[in-house]
Parts: C-alpha cells; sequence; structure tokens
C-alpha cells in the first residue's frame, strides 16, 4: 500500500439472504452476492465516483465499508487497518473519519431536532458532549456557509439546498479523512446542485478530505471525480480516470451508459446504445461475460469464457473484446 | 383537447407569521397526448401545484383564486373530496420522488399490484398476467418470481419503476409525475422517458412532468413552463426555451445545467442569492433582487411578453436572447 493509498479494497464480497424456506425447498438459489469481488484504491485528497445501473450493488458497497453490512469475503484496508469483521464498537472511531452521507436526504435529518441539536448529535453519539458544543455548532455553520441563526431553525424551515448543507455540516463534524456520500445531490436544482458540488470540493481542498461519490448523474461525475469505476451486477466493469473514460470507454456497457446521458437539447439527435430491456438477475447471474445477454459487442465465446480483468491505459476493465483501444 | 387547464391559480399556506404565497397567478395547460415539463429551484412551488392539482393541500394551504378544469367540465379547485378521490388513481395517476409512497412495506408487490386493479372483472391470475406484463414493460428481472416479494426487497431503483408500473396499470388520462427518474441511471432513466412516451401512444394520455434533470425534460416534454418562488416566468415549447429563453431567471438555470460544460471548470455556476421570502415578496418583478438586468422599470409588476407562438416570458427585458447574455 503506497502511502498515498487511503483506502483499498480487496476482492470485496456481501451478501444477502433472500427468498426463505419455500424457495430452499425448491431449490432455488437463496443467496444474492450483491457486491461480488470489487478492488479498488482510493488515494489522499482525490474523489472516486461510482455509477451504475440501480440495484447493482452501489449503496450496499457503500454501507459495507461503513461497517453496516457484514463482509462475507475480502479485505478493506483504510489508513493501514483491516476493517472487515471489526464489531459495531470497533466500528465507531472508524465512522468518525469515514463519515456517511446517506442516499435520503430529507429522511435522515429527524423533523423533531433543530439544526443545533441536529449538529451537536454527532459529539454526544461519540460520547464528546463536554466539548463546548454551541462552539462546534458554530463551527461547523460556518464551514457549510450557513448563518449562525440557522442552528435554531427545524428541517422544514430549510430550503432543499440547506437541508443539504446541514447533512454535509453533521458528515464532516468529528475527524473526517473520507466522506461517503450516497446521491448527495439527487432531487436539487442545478444551481443548488452548484452550491452543494463547490462547497464539497472546497472542503475537499481546505481539510485535505476524500470523497466517494455514488450518482446517476454523469454530467456531475465528469465535473468532481478524479477516477469512476462502472458497476454491473455487483462487479467494477470497468474503472479508471475520468476524463479518460468519457473520452474513451473501453467496456461496452460503459459506453451504453455514456451515450444515454440525456443533453439539454430537445434537437439533439441521439446515437445511443440501446441495450436489451432484461436486466439480469443476481439470482441467475449469466454465464461467461454476466454482460453477454445485453451486449451489442458480444461474440461466441463471450457466453461461455468468464472475461479477466485487463489494463487498458490507466483502465482496469473486464471484457474479451474492448473498445477504443 | 385539453386535459388539464391551470387558470390564475393562487395557494396560501397559514403560518404563524402570516400568509405564504406559494402559489401566485399560475396559469398553463396541458394538452391532450402532451407532455408538459415544470422546471425551476427548489421551494419555488412545484409540488405544491401538483399538490393542488390532486386536492392534498397540506391542512394549513388553501386555493385563494383561480380555476383547475379537468377534462373540459370539472373545475378540481372546488371538486367535493369523494368526487376528487374517485379521479385519483384512476383518470389522474401519480408518481412521485419517493417510491415508497406508493408502496406499502407490509404487503407483497403482486398483493398491491392485484389491489389497485380492484375495479376489474378479471380473474385473480388473470390480473397477475398484467402485473407480470407491466412489471416487464418497466424492466424488472424475474417479474414472476418478483410478485411474492416485499418493497425492501429491491433496490431504490426498482422500487421507483415498480411505483410506475402501477401508476401506469390504471390507463390514467393525466399522469402526474414528481422527479419520477431522480433514482434511475442514465440508461434507466432514458428507458422510462421512453416508456413514458409510449405509454402516451398506446392509450392516449397527457403527462405533466417535474425533473430538476434539464436534459431529461428536454427529451420527453413537448412544452414547459419554468416557476420561480411561485409565479409562472415563462412558457413554451421545449425547443422555444431550449434555445432563445428570453427571461433572465431561465437564462440562468440553463446556465447553471453541468451537461453544457464542456471542460471541468474549478467553480460550478450557480444563482447568487436565494428565494426571497414568500411572505414578503417583492413589489414589482419577483426576481428583481437577484437579477443583472434590472432597472427602474422593474419595481413595477413586469408584463407578459408575447414571444411568438405559445412563448410567453414575464418580464420587462425579454428582448435579450440567450446567447447575448452568456457572451
Ligand atoms: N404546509 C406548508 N406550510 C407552509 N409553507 C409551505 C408548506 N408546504 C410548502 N410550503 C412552502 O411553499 C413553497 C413551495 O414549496 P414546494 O414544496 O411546492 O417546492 P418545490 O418547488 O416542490 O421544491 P423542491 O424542488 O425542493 O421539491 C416553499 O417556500 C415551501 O417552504
Ligand atoms: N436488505 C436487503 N435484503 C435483500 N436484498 C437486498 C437488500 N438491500 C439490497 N438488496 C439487493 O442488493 C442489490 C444491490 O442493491 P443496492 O446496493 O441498493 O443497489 P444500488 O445502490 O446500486 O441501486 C439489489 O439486487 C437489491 O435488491
Ligand atoms: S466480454 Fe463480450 S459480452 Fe462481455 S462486455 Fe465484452 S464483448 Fe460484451
Ligand atoms: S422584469 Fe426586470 S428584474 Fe424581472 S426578470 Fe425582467 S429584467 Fe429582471
Ligand atoms: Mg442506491
Ligand atoms: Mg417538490
Amino acid at each position: 500500500m503506497s502511502s498515498d493509498d487511503l483506502l483499498r479494497v480487496s476482492d470485496l464480497r456481501v451478501s444477502f439472504r433472500v427468498g426463505g424456506l419455500s424457495a430452499r425447498l425448491a431449490g432455488r438459489a437463496t443467496e444474492i452476492e450483491a457486491v461480488s469481488g470489487v478492488s479498488f484504491t482510493l488515494q489522499r485528497g482525490s474523489t472516486f465516483a461510482l455509477v451504475g445501473e440501480s440495484g447493482s450493488g452501489k449503496t450496499t458497497l457503500a454501507r459495507t465499508l461503513n461497517g453496516l453490512q457484514p463482509v462475507k469475503a475480502g479485505t478493506i484496508l483504510f489508513e493501514g487497518q483491516e476493517l472487515q469483521g471489526l464489531s459495531n464498537t470497533a466500528m465507531k472511531p472508524v465512522r468518525r473519519r469515514m463519515p456517511m452521507m446517506f442516499q435520503d436526504p430529507v429522511g435522515s435529518l429527524s423533523p423533531r431536532l433543530s439544526v443545533r441539536s441536529l449538529l451537536s448529535e454527532p459529539f454526544v453519539i461519540h460520547g464528546l458532549s463536554d466539548r463546548d458544543l454551541n462552539a462546534e455548532v458554530t463551527r461547523l455553520l460556518a464551514l457549510v456557509g450557513l448563518p449562525r441563526d440557522f442552528a435554531d431553525r427545524y428541517p422544514h424551515q430549510l430550503s432543499g439546498g440547506q437541508a443539504r448543507r446541514v447533512g454535509v455540516a453533521r458528515a464532516i463534524a468529528l475527524d473526517p479523512v473520507l466522506v461517503v456520500a450516497d446521491e448527495p445531490t439527487a432531487g436539487l436544482d442545478v444551481s443548488v446542485q452548484g452550491e452543494v458540488l463547490n462547497l464539497l470540493n472546497d472542503l475537499r481542498d481546505r481539510m485535505g478530505l476524500s470523497m466517494l461519490i455514488i450518482t446517476h448523474n454523469l454530467h456531475v461525475v465528469r465535473q468532481i471525480a478524479d477516477r469512476m469505476a462502472v458497476m454491473y451486477l455487483g462487479r467494477f466493469v470497468e474503472q479508471g480516470e475520468t476524463e479518460a473514460i468519457f473520452r474513451a470507454p473501453h467496456h461496452p456497457y460503459t459506453a451504453a451508459l455514456l451515450s444515454a446521458n440525456p443533453e439539454p437539447d430537445p434537437d439533439r439527435v441521439h446515437q445511443r446504445i440501446t441495450l436489451p430491456a432484461d436486466v439480469p438477475s443476481l439470482l441467475a447471474r449469466p454465464s461467461g461475460c454476466e454482460f453477454h445477454t445485453r451486449c451489442p459487442q458480444a461474440q461466441g465465446r463471450c457466453a461461455v469464457d468468464v472475461p479477466v480483468p485487463v489494463a487498458v491505459g490507466d483502465s482496469r476493465l473486464t471484457c474479451h473484446f474492448p473498445l477504443n483501444t | 383537447m385539453t386535459v388539464l387547464e391551470v387558470k390564475n391559480l393562487s395557494v396560501a399556506f397559514h403560518t404563524e407569521s402570516g400568509p405564504l404565497e406559494a402559489l401566485k397567478q399560475v396559469s398553463f395547460s396541458v394538452p391532450a397526448n402532451r407532455s408538459v415539463g415544470v422546471v425551476g429551484e427548489s421551494g419555488c412551488g412545484k409540488s405544491t401545484l401538483i399538490n393542488a392539482i390532486l386536492g392534498l393541500l397540506a391542512d394549513n394551504g388553501e386555493i385563494t383564486s383561480g380555476e383547475i378544469i379537468f377534462e373540459g367540465d370539472k373545475d378540481l379547485a372546488r371538486l367535493d373530496p369523494t368526487a376528487m378521490r374517485g379521479l385519483r388513481g384512476l383518470r389522474i395517476a401519480t408518481v412521485f420522488q419517493d417510491p415508497m409512497g406508493a408502496l406499502n412495506p407490509v404487503l407483497s408487490v403482486g398483493r398491491q399490484m392485484r389491489d389497485i386493479q380492484y375495479r376489474s372483472n378479471l380473474s385473480k391470475r388473470d390480473k397477475d398476467a398484467r402485473s407480470v406484463a407491466m412489471l416487464r414493460k418497466v424492466r424488472i428481472p424475474d417479474p414472476e418470481s418478483r410478485l411474492t416479494q416485499f418493497p425492501h426487497e429491491f433496490s431504490g431503483g426498482m422500487k421507483q419503476r415498480i411505483a410506475i408500473a402501477m401508476a401506469l396499470m390504471m390507463e390514467p388520462a393525466l399522469l402526474i409525475a414528481d422527479e419520477p427518474t431522480t433514482a434511475l441511471d442514465a440508461t434507466l432513466e432514458v428507458a422510462t422517458i421512453e416508456l413514458l412516451k409510449d405509454l402516451q401512444r398506446d392509450i392516449g394520455c397527457s403527462v405533466l412532468f417535474i425533473s430538476h434533470h434539464l436534459g431529461v425534460i428536454a427529451e420527453l416534454c413537448d412544452e414547459m413552463i419554468v416557476m420561480y418562488a411561485g409565479e409562472v416566468v415563462e412558457s413554451g415549447t421545449t425547443r422555444e426555451i431550449f434555445h432563445d429563453a428570453r427571461h433572465p431567471y431561465t437564462q440562468k438555470l440553463l446556465a447553471c445545467d453541468p451537461a453544457r460544460l464542456s471542460q471541468r471548470v474549478a467553480r460550478l455556476p450557480t444563482i447568487a442569492g436565494t428565494l426571497p421570502d414568500l411572505r414578503r415578496r417583492p413589489s414589482g418583478c419577483v426576481f428583481q433582487p437577484r437579477c443583472d438586468r434590472a432597472d427602474a422599470q422593474c419595481l413595477t409588476p413586469p408584463p407578459s411578453a408575447v414571444l411568438g407562438g405559445s412563448h410567453i416570458a414575464h418580464c420587462w427585458h425579454a428582448d435579450i436572447p440567450l446567447g447575448a447574455m452568456n457572451a
């Protein structure tokens, strides 16, 4: 592990039990691997974006890093410490350094608590109530660019963007080094989205934070992420430098995803790579390359041979016939 | 034929510090077989507009003036609650940001999809077959075996597609969608847009579509309205707005879209300032405190500048095109 590596994930696997007794009796699969052999490295001070089909395992991966979902196999090395298998108590100090912003921002701010209480909560949870909480609240409000008197407001008195700022402030309350943000700008208009992303970028520069961001908005990925990974059925099918991937995607699924990106121009003639409708189930993973059932480039061997990860330039991908090489 | 016509609609919420005028003199219409998009900053009144149409305003909310004419003859602003309940879900279907609003966590998806068809005479088996067909249409893998599963067993995006399938089962005249694609990835987002377009053709319904994703509006909608602080500031065809926006707010909003940036930038564009306090609207133009183009004239209410066809901007200076501002 190089000294610049903040997080190194190796062959991570996470599974869920599904179905229950009837499925077991019928001999059907009772386990799905929502994260299925994921490896990547996140460097200090950098932003890594995770994109992919809904249900591809992005949230599960993020929750697992945070110890909210047990690891089935593989390792998570964060600041030199192995996280897999740690107890909830042992994870607590780790969460101070790797805070998570959850997917549903509206629901994650309790409506009965004032902003002051919401911002004090992380200190209370981590047994730090002896700190000067008023001073901490003031410090956090300033960090995320909200006026001091917002401490006395309640969530329903905040605009969407202000609520998101409070969410960011909660996440960075203690001593963050890596912020894991699940769709931090979903539901925001483009102007407020810009504000929140500018704020995250500022914090990254000022506090030396690293970020792992999950988003469906490819325009956002291109603006903020140094590196990105594309997930399909719980695996990274391609990862690499963001700009390089946008310029020349190598995996056919990445190419389809980038070609689908809606553009704000009603007259645009889209040259879309359309994919067949059926997204395979995790209960019945396709043979060979798991994308072969939908891949426009698939050839005979794709249904049989599992592609091994290959490096093309700075990217790593799993495909027998990479594009743009 | 016009499916929905909103005329001079105003809505106020009664708060401890006085009435908050969330919608002010909103007018627009949704023609048959058309999709109309609604865009605007968080808090500008998009959800309030939808709630007013559906008769679902919060207890402290009130329609203070105007009409909401549905299918030519019913004024939804004055319809009694029983008649309104008869329309909701049957003639007017909805899909919201949060799919869990539409899904019952303790019932299987198959059971819920069968329950929506309670008015139909189909057998249980045929109802389930329709549910499966609908789930397949929204790209849920293994729909047969998924019927017995519960909402928590699906990912966020899948739940949203199930909610869409449930809304479409009823073949409504109007589908109201409040950010339904927010949780979907680009391929499924585009697929959902295609699905909504197909549905419009199949059963001849109209769509009122709210989204912050301007690209999605550009692809799906024929017409659009731009809202600011509870007012419609500009309306027209999607083409007119995206190519020739004339209201300064619309122009700024479009300029903030990261999709317009061809290069990575150090700071993303934003609109300086915040929405005005809707309990104390500025006199004159509502956008005046944030507008670079404001002058003395803007302290009086702006006219509706008709820019040709259906394109209207509510501004004193609607003669300056988009390119001129960016330059
Ligand atoms: N029950 C209520 N009581 C008081 N004010 C309310 C109530 N509901 C909404 N408002 C206010 O009305 C205005 C419009 O809110 P609305 O939810 O319609 O915005 P929106 O355009 O849907 O925003 P977003 O894009 O964030 O969903 C806001 O100022 C909001 O705070
Ligand atoms: N608690 C759970 N029980 C069973 N299956 C789950 C659970 N949470 C997620 N899944 C399944 O795991 C897969 C990945 O889900 P998720 O990580 O939420 O995807 P994403 O965030 O990429 O949309 C999906 O097939 C989903 O249905
Ligand atoms: S290995 Fe074959 S099926 Fe898989 S992505 Fe590559 S070309 Fe397509
Ligand atoms: S009327 Fe004046 S203040 Fe209002 S948008 Fe037009 S130029 Fe700006
Ligand atoms: Mg998710
Ligand atoms: Mg809303």
